[in-house]
């Protein structure tokens, strides 16, 4: 019969000769087989320790950028909540006083702003929508949580850390691709 | 009466029970460890250095479960299944010599608990009065499920015994005894009992495989088709002591294959009679047993881990067509070269 390709392989229908019903010699193929994966290279990686790096393109947890001097950026302008396909976006704004021009970098800033992780589908459409580039999504993912109202992200917990108080977290926190864009 | 010998058989029974205990409960670590690194895995490695502290993360598990009994299931026997597997699986140890006599305290101290004539034999009785765990666990848990995988299991227990019983029929017809401790002896002496029953000692770890329903044989567990079998409706310790009595077995076997076919203490090509009988002698033997029968207990889970399940008729089939043909063959071979040899 003709095949389609050159790998196939007849199947043996033959009864099992005397040797073959005995099983053993099979058995002990089959077991140097699993012997010798036992000195192969473990596929696992450790996680908690060592982490798979994600693509540069990966699209995770959401950040709140502030500027080099470490003012916010957002003015809450809801631009981001309009174009939040999930709604997962909710703001509040607020004027700035005097004396806090050291705090937020133009005249509106955003004195509520939460979104909740259970309704992010993390597609980056408020990044995309931003024109402060005031929130950018950056490449870490929501950690698991006891309880949904974990999930609702305050400021508190998506603003970056402070460049001139804490260089070193404000760093790591940008990640790669923010700070190759910078 | 001598308490002095009370007292020795007593902490002996002690030690060897624990020393069981502990086994079991590194064999199920060291199971979970084989099984990883042969599928490419790492296995535990969180709970201490080397995962060697999840035993003690597992039994405390499974003292913490909620203990499920069943309204319909007999009670008294539902208690009664998983103890009995324990005790059973406990039991065999008694008769095993564990060392060569050694001098303690100006006294003779023999390895054994119990050096009794019909060794053997006990060992025998025990080991078939294990299928008593699974049935009575079985029947009492008014499933049909686990009823189905305790009948399996007993009849796949009564058939492999056969074939084991005849195997031993010409180990016996070697040395002339049940006695353990004389075979142990003849094999110092001589030559391995291995050397002599090659393919007896082949179907005799064929059926210890079935006796301890390990796979390719663990038809009465059965993951996949009968929803774990026997233990199904057994939650917290009560499982745990089921699965503890199947780890207990696994190296009581391997002690028992060691005993009877590879010279149980006795260390290849050293004369180790020469040594006197000062104490770390008797615990260089019981070392060299415990690495005969952890290298058995290592080679019962490299098999789990590498074939399928048997199907059910295929597992008969190699028991009364295969086994038991074979077994009577060896037994009858033996018996012909002995007369010959007029041994």
């Amino acid at each position: 019969m003709q095949t389609l390709t050159n790998r196939a392989k007849l199947v043996d229908r033959k009864p099992m000769t005397a040797m073959e019903k005995i099983y053993l010699w099979n058995i002990l193929k089959g077991m140097i087989i699993t012997f010798k994966h036992i000195f192969k290279k473990k596929a696992t990686i450790q996680y908690p320790e060592q982490k798979r790096s994600f693509s540069s393109v990966f699209r995770g947890l959401q950040i709140l950028n502030r500027d080099e001097e470490g003012r916010e950026r957002c003015t809450a302008c809801g631009l981001c909540a309009v174009a939040c396909p999930a709604e997962a976006i909710t703001m509040e704004g607020a004027e700035r006083l005097p004396g806090e021009e050291h705090l937020y970098r133009e005249e509106k800033y955003a004195a509520r702003y939460e979104i909740n992780m259970l309704r992010c589908i993390f597609c980056g459409l408020c990044e995309e929508a931003c024109p402060k580039d005031a929130i950018y999504l950056s490449q870490t993912f929501a950690p698991a949580n006891y309880s949904r109202e974990g999930f609702i992200y305050k400021k508190e917990d998506l603003l970056i850390p402070h460049p001139k108080e804490n260089p070193e977290a404000y760093r790591k926190a940008l990640g790669e691709r923010k700070a190759k864009n910078n | 009466m001598d308490w002095a010998i009370l007292l020795e058989k007593a902490i002996l029974i002690l030690a060897v029970v624990t020393v069981s205990l502990v086994i079991a409960m590194y064999a199920t670590w060291a199971e979970r460890k084989v099984a990883a690194v042969i599928q490419d895995r790492r296995g535990p490695n969180r709970a201490g250095p080397f995962g060697l502290l999840q035993p003690v993360a597992d039994g405390l598990k499974l003292f913490m479960k909620e203990e499920i009994i069943p309204n319909s299931s007999s009670k008294f026997l539902f208690i009664a299944g998983p103890a009995l597997a324990m005790i059973t699986a406990l039991m065999t140890s008694a008769v095993i010599p564990w060392g060569p006599a050694v001098n303690l305290f100006g006294r003779d101290i023999n390895l054994q608990i119990a050096d009794i004539n019909i060794g053997m034999l006990y060992v025998f009785g025990v080991v078939s009065l294990g299928v008593y765990g699974i049935m009575i666990g079985g029947w009492a848990s008014n499933n049909k499920f686990s009823l189905l995988a305790a009948i399996r299991g007993a009849s796949q227990m009564i058939s492999y015994e056969l074939a084991m019983g005849l195997c031993l029929i010409a180990v016996l017809m070697l040395t002339g005894s049940l006695r353990l401790s004389v075979i142990v002896g003849e094999q110092i002496g001589g030559l391995w009992n291995v050397v002599y029953q090659p393919l007896g000692f082949m179907i005799f770890f064929v059926c210890a495989l079935a006796e301890c329903n390990r796979t390719p044989f663990d038809l009465p567990e059965a993951e996949n088709e009968l929803n774990f079998g026997y233990h199904q409706e057994y939650s917290s310790m009560k499982l745990g002591f089921y699965l503890f009595a199947e780890y207990i077995n696994m190296f009581i076997s391997g002690v028992v294959m060691s005993t009877l076919y590879f010279g149980g203490y006795d260390i290849p090509f050293v004369n180790e009679a020469q040594w006197g009988n000062a104490w770390w002698v008797g615990l260089v033997g019981f070392g060299v047993l415990m690495a005969k029968a952890l290298f058995f207990v290592f080679v019962f889970m490299w098999i789990r881990w590498t074939i399928p399940r048997f199907r059910y008729d295929q597992l008969m089939n190699l028991g009364w067509k295969g086994l038991i043909p074979l077994a009577l063959l060896n037994m009858v071979a033996t018996a012909v070269v002995i007369l010959l040899l007029n041994k």
